[in-house]
């Protein structure tokens, strides 16, 4: 293959690739559905108090 | 990476591999110290053989000293690793901070910091020092500790490995070592942020994915099941730096024994590797595993939830998927092709976006929390390092723009830039997660002294305006005199006509500095005292028995 057939290659299909899974990530982002689990997932860091101070398991 | 509890009596197999790693390091440094074929690498390879040497010892004295049942506990965060790493964190910023100092008036007075007879102390081999002691030192030990901390606690786990991250943490300390008198030795492959030679390399890919392994071990030991946002900034910092870090060095020994290589590019894409590593390094080491601190301790310190858990996530995935390719921007006007420098430029531009909303995101945590703004100097110091995030965001994309990079470019401008980058965002949000870190993982009520954290903030915010103002009005003005000049076409000005011009702006510098290195000091005292656990020193003054009416702060 020539540099020019696999640079075209990649411009072409690494562009689609690339739209391709960041249009993923938004969706999931976005989806009305996982909304309560972003929610309980952003307490996370302040729910933890509750749970006891050093042991994760007791 | 091996489980780390066993019930029997022999050393558990997490520390048998460390010792077996540390053996191995000793009988190459040793060897490598006897057929050294230069000065440089003879006294690197003795270090590695000592540091190997007291890791054995340490390792079989812990193994004496501690009951099995009582090693790597599952029950209970691992914190000894916290409390050493908030130690190197803060030793390692006061040293790149001093030496930054020396540099800057080494350049202020260059005839009183000239000692012809001591090539270390040459400006030359202490500014790679001192740009390697803050980014990876005193900025790599704050990540490794708040990323221990961080995916322990939202995780619900006990750092996973064993022995493992204690390898990660002292052997990366020893990597700082080996790059840091590396470079007093003259031994450097000239590459910005990635000077150390193919021996420290090698060695910081063995650490590195050995805490890429810690790392990932404990997320898939979580007890949560979702995987929370600090984390996924965590991981995309510790894989793309090894990524980075491994294809930018791909290089050749001259010996095994000699401390030069030859790296395996050449020319225009020797460059165009060297700055995609370059400005990544900014994006995914200074950029990605802060926001991390930033979307875990401010959430945590102001017992708020992040303000939009959806707008994280779209931070995160556009800034993974546009920062690695800005990188072509630190080569406007060179070999490199004109339309890879305008691919670069434009996603440079584009960052603005994913930054601002992360910066958004970051400051509207707050909302319904405001007033520990005014009651909480830690809290104050956090969000002050968003709004840098925020400026220096806005300030990096405007310099990437071609014609703006033509005023820009070589000169202090981008001294400035990177300051108010690395003094007002990824310091000022280190130190309030070593603030943080110190009274949770000491498990003090509060820290020994607010007033003393007051001082801290503003002596450093003065000493970050007055840098960045100077180098702001000394890099414009070089930049200006450069490019200027007279009737008959010829340069108006001499080139030391636009370095004597900087002397007034490179005082101010050195003041701001000095202002800066003052105010981590008082931090530091701060920190020991309330990890000593002293009481806070307007508590002793204030009688509990005698209420009496509060001034407002």
């Amino acid at each position: 293959m020539t540099y020019e057939a696999w640079s075209q290659f990649a411009q072409t299909w690494g562009t689609v690739y690339f739209v391709a899974i960041f249009a993923g990530a938004l969706v999931y982002a976005l989806w009305p559905r996982n909304g309560r689990d972003f929610r309980r997932a952003a307490q996370l860091p302040i729910r933890e108090k509750e749970d006891g101070d050093d042991r994760p398991l007791a | 990476m091996a489980a780390s509890v066993s019930g029997s009596q022999g050393p558990d197999s997490s520390t048998l591999m460390v010792g077996l790693v540390m053996i191995a390091v000793l009988i190459l440094g040793i060897s490598g110290a006897v057929n050294a074929a230069d000065w440089a690498f003879g006294v690197h390879a003795g270090m590695f053989a000592a540091a190997a040497a007291i890791a054995l010892a340490g390792l079989l004295f812990w193994h004496e000293q501690t009951d099995p049942p009582q090693r790597f506990d599952p029950k209970i965060y691992e914190e000894g690793i916290v409390k050493a790493g908030i130690a190197a964190t803060m030793f390692w910023g006061v040293a790149g901070f001093l030496v930054g100092l020396v540099i800057a008036l080494q350049l202020t007075w260059p005839n009183l910091f000239y000692f012809p007879d001591l090539g270390w102390t040459n400006f030359g081999r202490m500014r790679p020092l001192h740009t390697s002691a803050v980014v990876f030192a005193f900025g790599g030990n704050a990540l490794i500790v708040t990323s221990f901390y961080v995916v322990q606690r939202t995780c619900r786990t006990r750092l996973a490995g064993g022995m493992w991250p204690w390898f990660v943490f002292w052997g990366y300390q020893l990597f700082i070592v080996v790059a840091g008198t590396g470079y007093l030795m003259g031994v450097t492959q000239s590459k910005e942020y990635a000077e150390p030679e193919w021996y420290a390399d090698i060695w910081l890919t063995i650490v590195w994915v050995a805490y890429l392994c810690v790392f990932l071990a404990t997320i898939l030991r979580r007890k949560e099941k979702h995987i929370y946002v600090a984390n996924w900034f965590y991981l995309a910092f510790i894989v793309t730096i090894a990524l980075l870090h491994i294809v930018n060095n791909l290089s050749l020994p001259s010996s095994w024994a000699a401390s030069k290589s030859f790296s395996a590019f050449s020319g225009v894409q020797s460059a165009l590797i060297q700055w995609w590593y370059g400005h990544n390094a900014v994006g995914f080491f200074l950029t990605a595993g802060f926001l991390a601190i930033v979307y875990y301790f401010i959430p945590k310190r102001v017992e708020r939830p992040v303000w939009s858990y959806r707008l994280s996530i779209v931070h995160f995935w556009s800034l993974i998927f546009i920062y690695i390719w800005a990188g072509p921007h630190h080569l406007h006007y060179t070999a490199l092709p004109q339309w890879a420098q305008t691919l670069g430029m434009t996603f440079s531009i584009m960052l603005w976006m994913p930054s601002w909303g992360g910066m958004i995101n970051g400051l509207m945590t707050l909302s319904g929390a405001w007033d520990k703004l005014r009651t909480d100097p830690v809290v104050r110091m956090l969000v002050v390092s968003v709004a840098f995030y925020g400026m220096a965001t806005f300030e990096g994309p405007a310099m990437s723009v071609r014609e703006v990079n033509a005023l820009s470019h070589y000169t202090d401008w981008g001294i400035g830039h990177v300051h108010s980058g690395a003094l007002g965002w990824v310091g000022f949000v280190s130190f309030g997660a070593m603030y943080c870190l110190t009274q949770w993982v000491w498990k003090r009520e509060r820290l020994y002294s607010n007033a003393l954290v007051e001082w801290h903030f503003w002596i450093a915010t003065l000493g970050i305006v007055l840098y960045i103002t100077s180098m702001w009005v000394s890099g414009i003005m070089e930049g200006l005199m450069w490019r200027a000049y007279n009737e008959y076409g010829f340069l108006e000005y001499s080139f030391i006509e636009t370095v004597s011009a900087k002397h007034i702006s490179y005082v101010i510098r050195a003041l701001g500095g000095g202002l800066y290195l003052l105010g981590a000091l008082i931090m530091i005292y701060n920190l020991v005292r309330t990890a000593r656990g002293d009481v806070p020193a307007d508590e002793r003054r204030r009688k509990p028995s005698a209420p009496s009416l509060q001034p407002a702060k």
